[in-house]
């Protein structure tokens, strides 16, 4: 297991340095194909109507006019084994893994990183807690109460949820549950010190969204796992019919439930930007955003690349538990 | 804290909601909040006056300061914002209307002296003002100030003015050149007197050492450069508690070395000012409509739903402002591209104008423009329509039109390009406007959008750009760095001020007798004689068809009723941030 875990983590390394090339190249190659100067570039940093001396110190200040392999060479080696930074007046040390400063807020990348990672951690985790219990609870039932209207009611009902996207149902749950309705109080989360209490609406969004999917998958599972041969056997055995669904049918039925939750908690986790967006919570995702919208290159380098690692680590943690929930897994 | 109940209620209805209700929006007035204000009071006069102290300004914005070093912005609302922690050696007056159009002394004790035929400005600093931990401000931490602002590197935000007007050649700022004896370009021959030594005479360095933060005094041993934005050191009313947090906001509180004595521009009434960042805009109109939020930073006006729903309903209008903001959406015409200046008359006279206002919103949105310099310029003639009228029934003049073409040896019109920034609808409706009035002429206009992230840099700022697409036309606004005919004119019309991005001079306009009076208007010290060469440059712009008057823009302000002295400033183009009160 051990070996299997550092080999994954190695394999992660070299994806995520994949990862970084290919966002560099698209966040310079592509503009430049486009006709995209180093001028114009500096331009998107300076003041109104730029003189040729401003441009030309912005160019000097984030090296736009070094060749594209330096650039890309200078970040990977800040990363490995950090770098300094001049702010005028001291030249401030960035150790390692130093992912730059952000070319808008002057901040250290992996600071800004930091301090977003905690607020995207529990939108996710918060949304995710709801959207399993909620899901799998109402997938099993569907699963159980096949044909009846219970069934039909709740696949309606999901089938709806994974139509809405959420900045359709968060803009409206804001209209009317916080503006017009006043009953929860206006979004604001900051940081870990504030009262979670006010990401109940994001939670809620994003569980409807998820929950609806979770429902259908774990329905599917759960009317297939309890037509198996050995669930007629634990029932054959005289065992409870509580410990048939829970032990052995759905059991079985969380592996695939497990992989897509794993991917989907994975994305979140490196930024769940529509829900952000429209909560206008400053999380990961909201940071992601502002780096590609104000061509903040190490912010876009920095959320890119954590969202990656985030997913690879969701998908290391699946792979580990398939071993814990199935035991043809283990024992294969 | 809500109850439990209602809590699990909400969440209830949640399911209930998102599928049903999104057809209940429209005509409930209950629970409206607002006032019984009158609409537009605030554009002229100060409403709800109050020397109140105490409470929590809430102000909110969707993005974020370029930086809060006073120095390192350019932005008007960021320059609004900073008056609360930053003082100049002037600032604009804290009156409602035009008149705080006005430069005033701040710093210092009277307007500057122009001596030695207008290169060399003197200012008296007033005594005993200090920063924040009580330190007295002198004239060498105004010095250090400018000198920082040679380090473009460093401090790329802010205006240039100083290091293209000052005469200090060489100079590469106060952080690569820490003595400031060989910063030539300002004297400081005692504590409380600056001098700046400028290369050429220059009529209008009041506005110059005014209109932004960078006269703001900055104490040297407390400068962190380019993180200096994170926590200034004030001379105004307020002061940082702690450091600001980029995209996320800060908090300023009272400074207790603040003096009013020496201070009639500002106020000092909420006990703290909050300001969020990053959220959204559509989210900051809910709020300031509700009144948990008092001021939207940004101050260009709610979005398009909140403007619906505040006009509609009368309690809500009371609440709202509806100025002229300081801009003209005009329509700049290429002369590089369209170098016949009968071409360039026939798409004026085949521009149907009341289909361009009302792409603009109608009478809520603007006024017709006639001149390029909006009317909040002191000294703006409203001047003579060219080949147009501002008048919201004129569709046009086909016959003159088609006139003007045959003239340019282009009897059935011609095509040419019109760029627009594709995620502002009423600049897309606008160039479809205009679209369809030239058709009629056999002008033909292709279309192209472009985001409005690049467009001023990249596309009709680029002259290269320009050049290379063959545009011919595009939509445009500008609000000046200055209330003058100069700060509004200059940078549209002067040779010199054309750039290879972020070019403002779109027309191409390279016109010798424009550029002789822009470069003699720098001498005249009589505001009344500058006024009239400014109108004279304003109409020969618009003679030469190079520009197409579209609209003065209006913005759609609201004002929450705890929110006390509040009124639209001129300088700004959105209410004064400093005399702010809150109630309640």
């Amino acid at each position: 297991m051990v070996a299997f875990i550092v080999r994954r983590l190695l394999g992660a390394v070299g994806l995520l340095l994949i990862i970084s090339a290919v966002t560099f190249s698209i966040f310079f190659l592509v503009p430049r194909a486009a006709g995209v100067s180093s001028d114009d570039l500096a331009g998107r940093f300076a003041g109104k109507q730029p003189d040729a001396v401003t441009l030309a110190a912005i160019k000097d200040r984030f090296g736009f006019d070094d060749p594209i392999p330096v650039q890309y060479g200078k970040y990977i080696k800040a990363i490995v084994v950090g770098d300094t930074y001049d702010t005028g007046t001291e030249k401030i040390d960035c150790p390692a893994p130093c992912m730059g400063y952000s070319f808008r807020t002057n901040q250290p990348v992996f600071d800004q990183i930091v301090d977003r990672t905690p607020i995207t951690l529990m939108i996710a985790l918060g949304a995710a807690v709801m959207w399993v219990l909620a899901g799998v609870s109402i997938g099993v039932l569907s699963a159980l109460r096949r044909g009846t209207i219970f069934d039909r009611m709740a696949m309606a009902v999901a089938l709806a949820g994974v139509s809405l996207p959420v900045f359709f149902t968060g803009l409206l749950s804001l209209a009317f549950v916080v503006h017009k309705w006043e009953l929860l109080p206006e979004v604001n989360y900051g940081g870990l010190g504030d009262n979670p209490f006010n990401l109940l609406l994001p939670w809620i969004c994003l569980a409807f969204l998820y929950a609806a999917l979770y429902a259908r998958l774990t329905r599917a599972g759960m009317l297939e796992t309890m037509n198996e041969d050995y669930i007629r056997t634990a029932r054959a055995k005289g065992l409870s019919e509580k410990t048939v669904v829970v032990k052995h049918g759905l059991r079985a039925s969380l592996t695939p439930i497990m992989t897509v939750f794993g991917l989907d908690l994975g994305l979140l986790l490196g930024g769940a930007i529509i829900t952000e967006k429209t909560f206008s919570i400053p999380g990961l995702g909201q940071l992601a955003l502002d780096g590609v919208n104000q061509s903040d290159l190490p912010v876009v380098l920095g959320a890119t690349m954590v969202a990656a690692l985030f997913i690879v680590l969701a998908n290391l943690v699946v792979d580990i538990l398939y071993g814990v929930v199935d035991p043809r897994v283990r024992h294969s | 804290m809500r109850s439990p109940k209602v809590v699990t209620g909400a969440a209830a209805g949640f399911v209930a909601l998102s599928l049903g209700l999104s057809a209940c929006g429209g005509g409930d007035d209950e629970g409206e909040k607002g006032g019984t204000g009158k609409f537009d009071a605030a554009s002229t006069a100060v409403v709800n006056p109050s020397d109140h102290k105490g409470g929590v300004l809430k102000m909110a914005q969707p993005d974020d300061f370029e930086s809060l070093d006073p120095a390192d912005i350019y932005y008007a609302y960021g320059l609004n914002f900073v008056r609360l922690f930053s003082r100049n050696l002037m600032t604009y007056a804290a009156k409602p209307g035009i008149a705080g159009a006005e430069m005033v002394p701040d710093l210092a004790e009277a307007k500057g002296v122009a001596t030695d035929g207008g290169k060399t400005w003197t200012y008296k600093l007033k005594r005993g003002v200090k920063y924040e931990d009580g330190t007295e401000i002198k004239a060498k931490d105004i010095k250090y100030a400018v000198g920082r602002t040679f380090d473009r590197a460093v401090l790329h935000n802010g205006p240039s003015y100083f290091p293209q007007l000052l005469d200090a050649e060489g100079y590469k700022g106060a952080f690569k050149d820490k003595n400031l004896d060989n910063f030539k370009g300002v004297e400081v021959p005692d504590d409380y007197t600056v001098v700046f030594k400028l290369k050429a005479p220059f009529s209008e360095f009041d506005q110059v050492v005014g209109f932004s933060g960078q006269t703001a005094p900055v104490p040297a041993d407390k400068d962190k450069g380019i993180r200096y934005g994170m926590h200034p050191v004030s001379s105004g009313p307020y002061k940082l508690e702690g450091d600001y947090q980029p995209k996320k906001g800060g908090t300023l509180v009272r400074n207790p070395n603040w003096d009013p004595a020496t201070d009639p521009n500002r106020k000092q009434l909420p006990d703290k000012i909050e300001v969020q960042s990053g959220l959204k805009a559509e989210e900051i109109d809910s709020r300031v409509i509700a009144g948990t939020v008092h001021v939207d930073l940004p101050g260009t006006g709610v979005q398009a739903a909140a403007r619906q729903e505040i006009l509609t309903k009368p309690k809500l209008k009371g609440n709202a402002d509806n100025p002229l903001a300081g801009f003209h959406w005009f329509i700049p015409i290429n002369t590089k591209n369209i170098p016949n200046i009968e071409c360039r008359k026939a798409i004026i006279y085949g521009a149907d104008r009341s289909a361009m206002f009302r792409a603009y919103g109608g009478d809520v949105g603007g006024e017709m423009s006639t001149s390029i310099q909006p009317p909040n310029i002191p000294g703006r003639e409203k001047g003579t329509d060219f080949y147009t009228k501002a008048d919201k029934t004129y569709t046009g003049d086909p016959a003159q039109a088609k006139a003007s073409l045959a003239k340019c040896g282009k009897p059935d019109g011609f095509s040419t390009t019109m760029i627009y920034r594709s995620d502002r609808p009423k600049e897309k409706a606008t160039a479809e406007a205009l679209k369809q009035g030239l058709d009629k002429i056999g002008i033909k206009l292709e279309l192209k959008g472009y985001p409005s992230g690049t467009y001023t840099n990249e596309q009709l700022g680029a002259p290269k750009f320009m050049d290379k697409e063959k545009i011919g036309l595009g939509t445009y606004g500008w609000a000046p760095d200055w209330n003058t005919g100069y700060g509004y004119l200059q940078p549209l019309t002067d040779e010199k001020a054309i750039t290879p991005t972020g070019n403002v001079n779109v027309e191409d306009l390279r016109d010798p007798e424009i550029n002789k009076k822009w470069n003699d208007v720098a001498g005249i010290t009589d505001a009344a004689q500058r006024a009239k060469i400014y109108n004279e440059i304003d109409q020969s712009a618009r003679e030469q068809a190079t520009i197409l008057p579209n609209v003065y823009a209006k913005s759609l302000l609201f004002r929450p009723s705890n929110l006390t002295n509040v009124y639209f400033h001129a300088g700004y183009g959105m209410y004064d941030y400093a005399s702010l009160g809150v109630t309640g």
